[in-house]
């Protein structure tokens, strides 16, 4: 399997076509729902070897359910995984890695305290006639690995930790190699890296095309995928819209696969009436997250932040909301400057951030819905300190039945709600302590299309009624159908912000990923 | 339930009408069953057993564990834990043993024994909280070094001598039968069922045991509440130190040694989960008085005091451990 | 060099002879190959127990009833010898080790089968063990008198001029650390400590493991029961009561993270010497021992904190230009 000492810095022929090879893996007629949610519906893809395939679609097209799918995670409703042109099930993580698939995605398969070597061959480690582990034989195989990747760099005994992430991502890749995996799952590998990194890392793409594994790279970067991929596939809302070869296809024509839409979601009718400035932002900066961010707010607005996942855009918001500090720079809300220490002080202040991790930071699983929703407003709810369950109930009932929430009872566990109903939740408690500036963070994020609209609907009320909203979302027909202006933000700085007049997705997707305009 | 009329959505009742039988298999129900069995048993295998004084002597098994159980509970619902409880009752008692040898009073003795569990507390709701250390491991140290402190200032003395006016604490009795301690157990169970169930502070409590990130962004003040609680349990043990101090007359370094595993059992008895998050001060109550019936019901039948540990373990375990057995058959049964 | 500066035994080592250096200015002989034979040969048994330990706390558990389960097991094997000297005293240790891991066993089966949290299953058999001794002895102690001359005389064997129990030790220690750096079974403690999502990846049984460990600590326990009661010559309900504590505090003292996942021997059984040495020198030095406690305390304090600075985290880096800093 390492035959090539040096195999990465062969200049190879340019990709063969896909037709007329078999796949290594092919999916057919794969769907999978959650409670409320359809996830992807009868989706097929092939991934052939010495191939690289990419992985195109928006936030909540269903791309991480299939990988999941397919490293034995998620079982399918419906459907077939073929690998080698035999019909495999994968019903445990440990299975698929038995069948030669392996992601590449360093929280969920390495070991940050155990070294390279171990790393790479945990579980399957080569051992001594007395059965015990052979370290000797496990560095040098290490080593072989790594060299013949390109990355002689990485010392086998160093531990993880103490790696920086694109070696990390190198050894995910050697562990792969080491089990002799056909199909290689990237997953957003690029999101992290310096340009160098990223160089590097495709020259192991190249390198592990040329040993004949077939490779999916999930990325919403263009520039990147047009670099290493040779095929593309599109998924939309769940469902595989298009498929070829990336020399034919130009990157204005995937775009639209990308949002094309059919008409399954109106947005909200609004007039706008925006007023006052309310929240100016300026020369906001964090050591290592977000640099020299500006902006104002105005009354009744909707401010949409655009941007590709981990451009920095979550980041900014928790700084404003007091939850993260930062090293410089000026919040002033009403003419009157802000230094929030913690999510308690902009509470206070009147801003409230809804996080983008529902089920980390959004919602106390374990507590009944009534209590989630008055936990940031205990003080108005209770007096003298003492709860009044009265007062906290009406609250609950006056936000989550504005918000259309469907639940048997308040005093029921919000963890037994589908993850539209949890979200409705969410957005009702911080709505609750009657804040002048509202955060939404990916506000609709794998939510079904009922609860999309009724939160759709809701923000449009209350921008109505004076409140000044940001929404961040990677959503595109979100942005362009509820935004009044749209902040772009790319590696951690604002790019651009455009006034939402005949403002068109392929704009802001250049933008966000840097492509120039042709 | 008011079904007031909304312009949006449909209406979403309070609360659904309570099954009986979700308060029927409750946790404090089957703590209540245990502990009438219990005292059942007891009156049956004992004729002394139901006597007003005998069961007055009974409270005394528990009431200054259960003291320091009340606020164990909170702060084991918020996701933490103390071990260095019955430390800082050695250290207390050692103080007010030595302020007793400067001709300290009694009402000064009870606020050193108040001051130094107050301060106790305070160290460790420090360490956890400001260098973001896991308190298993820092109470253990602290248990360490808060009993290390008073086996260095007493050595294999021991301190007497207390005033006897200090004797009412540990000691006296409020009104015929009824012992000043239970009276202060119970006043302290009422206020820290109020803390616990009847006030933001509480409700608070129980969010961060859930989900420490939320309730953060939620704007609860996370390390100061836990701060709080911290500081809690150690006034909690240096009241408890103040009557045990009392009820013995005298301080030795071994004082109240193996008193925090007693008292987390209670807690973890009383239907606290030990992850954090659930639990209730009644439970605690219910769990105190169980843990006396069984020392005090053996005590009677003269089974020595380490064998009673063996019910208090399976108990433990076993109310732990048999919700989960049902649990599981009830789901292999065909429905 | 960096590396070696990174590893927190090279420091705690450096603290233990640090520590041996100060009390040989106060007491000459203390540095003597004897007397540090002799100290090695007095920490033996919490050496022993820490490892076992160790090895439930590298799988993010930790086992209360260590202590309770060398009680009872030191109790049992000390009333066979009573009764029935003539059984040989290796069948003796055999039979301790059996049934210090069938105590083992009964925690591992309800932390793996019932899912029930390993500090509420040890809490409670903590008691369980120590109860069952009395049980068992009726309260009633086994001395020297009537211990067999075997019984009590084989670990203090001399080879090669170093104690029987010395040798075990060593033995003890070179197999966990085979068997915790050469076995697929030993990485696999450290795999679920450190990342339990990917361990499943790896194919490893997560609640599996776990049961192994307690049963490795309840095997150790067992064994070190023998070993307990042979050396102080006494079993009682009493021995070793509130001992699980000081063998927590090797780990913790050794680095071993509470958190799960890391931790070596050499960490456990230094944590452990760090301890066996304060005991044996406050004495020498003329310090009452009753400061022992108080600084194995403040010891305990100040290796979380170093270890907690050791493990800090790293945040998100976006901005392409602080990376090159």
């Amino acid at each position: 399997m390492l035959a090539d000492p040096h195999p990465a810095r062969i200049v190879r022929d340019p990709p063969r076509e896909g037709e007329g090879k078999t796949p290594l893996l092919t999916l057919s007629g794969i769907s999978k729902s959650f409670p409320g949610v359809r996830a992807l519906h009868d989706v097929a893809l092939s991934l052939y070897p010495g191939q690289v395939t990419a992985l195109i679609g928006e936030n909540g097209a269903g791309k991480s359910t299939l990988v999941k799918i397919l490293t034995g995670i998620y079982q399918p409703d419906a459907g077939e995984i073929n690998v080698a042109g035999a019909a495999v099930n994968l019903p445990t993580a440990h299975a698929a890695f038995e069948r030669g698939i392996t992601a590449i995605h360093q929280e969920t398969v390495l070991f940050d305290e155990l070294s390279v070597a171990e790393n790479i061959f945990l579980g399957h480690a080569p051992k001594t006639r007395f059965g015990t582990i052979d370290w000797g034989t496990m560095r040098s195989q290490a080593r072989e690995v790594l060299d013949a990747m390109g990355a002689a760099h990485i010392d086998p005994d160093t531990r993880l930790k103490d790696l920086g992430i694109a070696n990390k991502h190198l050894v995910a890749v050697g562990r792969a190699m080491s089990i002799d995996a056909r199909i290689v799952i990237m997953d957003e590998p690029t999101a992290a890296l310096s340009a160098k990194e990223i160089e590097e890392l495709f020259l192991l793409i190249e390198f592990l095309k040329g040993d004949g594994k077939a490779v999916l790279f999930i990325s919403h970067k263009f520039d990147e995928i047009y670099r290493i991929a040779d095929r593309y596939t599109v998924f939309r809302d769940g469902e595989m819209v298009g498929e070829g070869l990336l020399k034919d296809t130009s990157q204005g024509d995937i775009v639209k696969l990308m949002v094309g839409r059919s008409v399954d979601h109106i947005f909200p009718q609004r007039e706008a009436h925006i007023g006052a400035p309310v929240l100016k932002i300026s020369g906001l900066s964090h050591p290592t997250e977000f640099d020299d961010i500006g902006f104002e707010l105005r009354k009744g607005e909707i401010l949409g932040f655009y941007g590709l996942v981990g451009a920095g855009r979550s980041e900014v918001m928790q700084a404003i909301a007091g939850i993260t500090r930062t090293s410089r720079g000026s919040i002033t809300l009403e003419g009157e400057a802000i230094a929030p220490r913690s999510a308690a002080d902009s509470i206070e202040k009147g801003i409230v951030y809804v996080p983008e991790e529902r089920g980390k930071q959004g919602v106390v699983i374990g507590m009944p819905i009534f209590q989630n929703v008055s936990l940031p407003s205990l003080k108005r709810t209770s007096k003298s300190g003492l709860l009044r369950l009265a007062e906290e109930f009406a609250l609950a009932r006056k936000y989550t039945e504005r918000l259309d929430l469907r639940a048997a009872s308040l005093s029921q566990d919000v963890g037994t709600l589908s993850g539209g109903n949890q979200q409705k939740v969410v957005i009702a408690k911080w709505l609750a302590t009657a804040p002048k500036v509202i955060i939404l963070d990916e506000p609709t994020k794998g939510i079904d299309i009922g609860s999309k609209a009724a939160v759709h609907g809701f923000m449009a009320e209350l921008v109505a009624q004076g409140l000044s909203v940001i929404m961040v979302s990677s959503e595109l027909p979100e942005i362009l159908g509820m935004s009044d202006r749209v902040v772009v933000m790319r590696e951690g700085r604002i790019v651009a912000v455009h006034e939402n007049k005949g403002l068109d997705a392929e704009t802001l997707v250049r933008t966000a990923a840097g492509i120039v305009a042709q | 339930m008011s079904a007031t009329e909304t312009p949006h959505g449909r209406h979403i009742p309070d609360r659904l009408d309570r099954p009986l039988r979700s308060a029927v298999f409750s946790w404090e129900a089957l703590l209540i069953a245990v502990a009438i069995s219990i005292f059942a048993v007891n009156s049956f295998a004992s004729p002394y057993f139901l006597d007003a004084w005998s069961l007055s002597d009974l409270t005394f098994n528990f009431t200054e564990k259960a003291l320091i159980a009340l606020a164990m509970a909170l702060l084991i619902i918020s996701g933490e834990i103390d071990l260095s409880v019955a430390a800082i009752i050695a250290l207390a008692s050692t103080m007010m043993g030595m302020a007793v040898q400067f001709g300290v009073g009694t009402s000064g003795l009870v606020a050193i024994g108040i001051g130094v569990g107050l301060a106790c507390g305070a160290f460790n709701g420090l360490l956890v909280t400001r260098l973001g250390l896991p308190s298993i491991v820092v109470t253990i140290g602290t248990m360490s070094l808060f009993r290390g402190v008073a086996f260095i200032i007493l050595g294999d003395q021991a301190y007497k001598g207390y005033p006897e006016s200090f004797a009412f604490f540990g000691q006296g009795y409020v009104w015929w039968v009824v012992s000043f301690e239970l009276v202060l157990f119970l006043g302290a169970a009422v206020i820290y069922y109020v803390i616990l169930h009847r006030t933001s502070f509480g409700r608070r409590v129980f969010a961060i045991g859930n989900n420490p990130v939320a309730a953060q962004f939620s704007g609860v003040r996370v390390e100061r509440i836990k701060f709080i609680l911290f500081c809690l349990t150690g006034l909690m043990s240096g009241i408890a130190a103040v009557l045990i101090t009392s009820r013995l007359g005298s301080t030795r370094p071994s004082i109240a040694q193996g008193y925090e595993l007693e008292v987390i059992t209670m807690v973890v008895l009383g239907g606290v989960s030990i992850l954090g998050g659930a639990g209730s001060i009644p439970g605690v109550v219910l769990a105190a008085l169980i843990m006396g019936l069984v020392t005090f019901g053996l005590g009677l039948l003269n089974v020595p005091g380490i064998v009673m540990s063996i019910f208090i373990g399976l108990l433990l375990i076993l109310v732990i451990a048999l919700p989960i057995v049902w649990r599981r058959l009830m789901k292999e049964r065909p429905a | 060099m960096n590396a070696l500066l990174k590893n927190r035994e090279i420091w705690l080592l450096a603290a233990i002879l640090l520590l041996i250096g100060l009390i040989s200015t106060r007491y000459g002989a203390f540095a003597s190959p004897r007397n540090l034979a002799n100290v090695f040969n007095d920490t033996s048994i919490l050496m022993i127990l820490a490892l076992g330990q160790m090895v439930v706390i590298l799988t993010r558990s930790i086992d209360l009833s260590m202590a309770s389960n060398l009680a009872f097991t030191g109790m049992v094997v000390a009333m066979i010898n009573a009764a029935y000297p003539a059984v040989p005293v290796p069948l003796l240790m055999l039979i301790a080790a059996g049934v210090g891991l069938a105590l083992g066993v009964f925690n591992g089966a309800l932390v793996w089968k019932l899912g029930i949290p390993s500090i509420v299953v040890t809490l409670g058999t903590l008691t369980i063990y120590r109860g069952a001794t009395f049980v068992i002895s009726g309260g009633a102690w086994v001395n020297a008198d009537k211990m067999s001359p075997a019984f009590i005389g084989l670990q203090r064997m001399q080879m090669l001029g170093i104690p029987l129990l010395s040798w075990i030790a060593l033995a003890v220690i070179a197999s966990f650390f085979v068997l915790l750096t050469r076995t697929p079974l030993g990485r696999s403690f450290y795999a679920i400590g450190v990342n339990p999502t990917a361990s499943v990846y790896a194919g490893i049984d997560v609640g599996r493991t776990k049961f192994v460990a307690f049963c490795i600590s309840g095997l150790v326990a067992g064994i070190c029961g023998y070993l307990w009661v042979s050396r102080y010559v006494i079993a009682s309900v009493e021995i070793a009561n509130g001992y699980e504590l000081n063998i927590i505090a090797a780990c913790v003292i050794g680095g071993i993270s509470i958190a799960g996942g890391i931790g070596s021997v050499g960490g456990a059984v230094l944590g452990a010497l760090f301890l066996g040495i304060i005991s044996s020198a406050l004495p020498l030095i003329n310090i009452s021992p009753f400061w022992q406690m108080a600084i194995s305390g403040s010891a305990i304090i100040l290796a979380v904190v170093l270890n907690a600075r050791g493990e800090r985290r790293q945040g998100r880096i976006i901005l392409k230009k602080a990376e090159a800093i």
